[in-house]
């Protein structure tokens, strides 16, 4: 079944590297990369930096990491991959979590938020050029690794749990300032590896990808 | 690192048996009717969930194991319920919440990992007329798959450094060469796909 599919969409893929959405093998191993990497920094004994007493999950903070590292796209798929991978039964989410509950679950709106979050926060850090400021880079993290995922992931919970929007609110507000925090970190992570490794700016990557195709 | 196994409890039950389609869309209609249903259908629910736990063979430990990252919020949602509306409101929408979870936990339980991952890479399918290679995403979730222990072993090995540096405390002195060394794990798989024709 495999050899088939292959067979039939390579005359699309002639095109493929070089223009704008396609997926080349080069992004294809960044997508899945960075899935892992949100999936590993949700593993117990991964990372605590604060000791056992506060149960912080780094998750988001990998979401943000990657929305800003990988670009709109890109960032989408890895999160939609890692997501898929859970649904299947794997417990990749922090704590060990995974299998469909989640999905069923209070917290499924912003599980699925993670979605157009990372793709938000690539959205703008796409549009902050070859570099990036670090206030550039915190109002992606804020924007889209808070703000969406909190929009999508607040009415959901009222809508599973049948209570009302403000009552929802109320139980999201405590996780607050911690995801505030997980973005300030993210920004300027993000700033540290992109001087470390310019290809990690999404405009630059999205560069070489162009000049690269024009071979 | 905790292997990567999924929570399948092997069993020879009519839901083991049940193709991983019908599980999900049985898990959807009845999800949709925990949220319609009036309060008095919610003791209903919960005898039929108990049986079905009880007819899947699963055990206590591995139901409880579905259910109890739930816990918490079901204890706060329950208070908060009970103080701004009253009793009744509280124990049926905590209950919607479990009975949900504790449904799909079901049907994780009960299907395995790779029949769940081959029905939905059948489901992605479609996205052949997007122009995305359906071999390319099943690549794409067995990269995954076996990056995970990959990017864990990179943190392991950027943890030691910082303990030899002495700055454990620093989540900037964790991640970024955590990220760094990551993007060059994956750039450097990116060449070598691409060496061996998957560009092509």
């Amino acid at each position: 079944m495999t050899d088939e599919g292959k067979a039939l969409s390579q005359p699309e893929e002639a095109t493929g590297p070089s223009s704008g959405r396609g997926f080349s093998t080069g992004d294809l191993a960044r997508v899945s990369v960075f899935a892992a990497l949100i999936a590993v920094l949700g593993l117990p004994g991964a990372l605590n930096v604060f000791g056992n007493a506060v149960p912080i999950t780094l998750q988001t903070f990998g979401v943000m990491l990657a929305g800003a590292i990988l670009g709109t796209w890109r960032a989408a798929l890895a999160v939609a991959v890692l997501l898929v991978l859970v649904a299947a039964g794997l417990p990749l989410l922090a704590g060990g979590r995974g299998g469909l509950g989640v999905f069923v679950g209070p917290s499924a709106g912003f599980l699925i938020g993670w979605l157009p979050g990372a793709a938000v926060t690539g959205w703008i850090v796409e549009r902050g050029g070859r570099n990036p400021s670090v206030a550039w880079l915190l109002t992606a993290c804020l924007v889209g690794g808070v703000g969406v995922i909190y929009l999508l992931g607040i009415p959901v919970q009222a809508a599973i749990t049948g209570a009302s929007l403000g009552h929802a609110a109320l139980l999201s507000l405590g996780f607050l300032p911690g995801d505030a925090i997980k973005a300030v970190f993210a920004a300027l992570v993000v700033r540290g590896t992109q001087r470390a490794y310019p290809d990690a700016v999404p405009a630059v990557h999205r560069e070489r990808l162009k000049a690269a195709g024009r071979r | 690192m905790n292997g990567l196994t999924g929570a399948y409890v092997p069993g020879g039950s009519f839901l083991h048996r049940l193709p991983a389609g019908v599980k999900l869309l049985g898990l959807a209609v009845s999800c949709t009717a925990l949220l319609l249903s009036p309060p008095v259908g919610l003791a209903g629910a919960v005898a039929v969930v108990a049986l079905l736990y009880a007819v899947s063979g699963v055990g206590v430990a591995a139901a409880w194991a579905q259910i109890r990252p739930v816990r918490w919020f079901a204890v706060a949602l329950f208070g908060v319920q009970f103080l701004l509306v009253d009793l009744p409101g509280a124990v049926s929408s905590t209950l919607r919440v479990v009975l949900a979870v504790a449904l799909a936990g079901l049907v994780t339980l009960t299907t395995r990992t790779a029949a769940m991952m081959a029905f939905l890479e059948r489901c992605l399918a479609p996205a052949r007329f997007l122009g995305v290679d359906p071999f390319r995403l099943s690549l794409l979730l067995s990269l995954t798959l076996r990056s995970v222990p990959v990017v864990a072993g990179l943190a392991t090995r950027v943890r030691e450094a910082q303990r030899a540096r002495g700055t454990e405390r620093s989540l900037r002195a964790f991640a970024v060469p955590l990220v760094v060394s990551a993007l060059r794990h994956a750039d450097t798989l990116g060449e070598a796909l691409s060496a061996r024709g998957l560009d092509d």
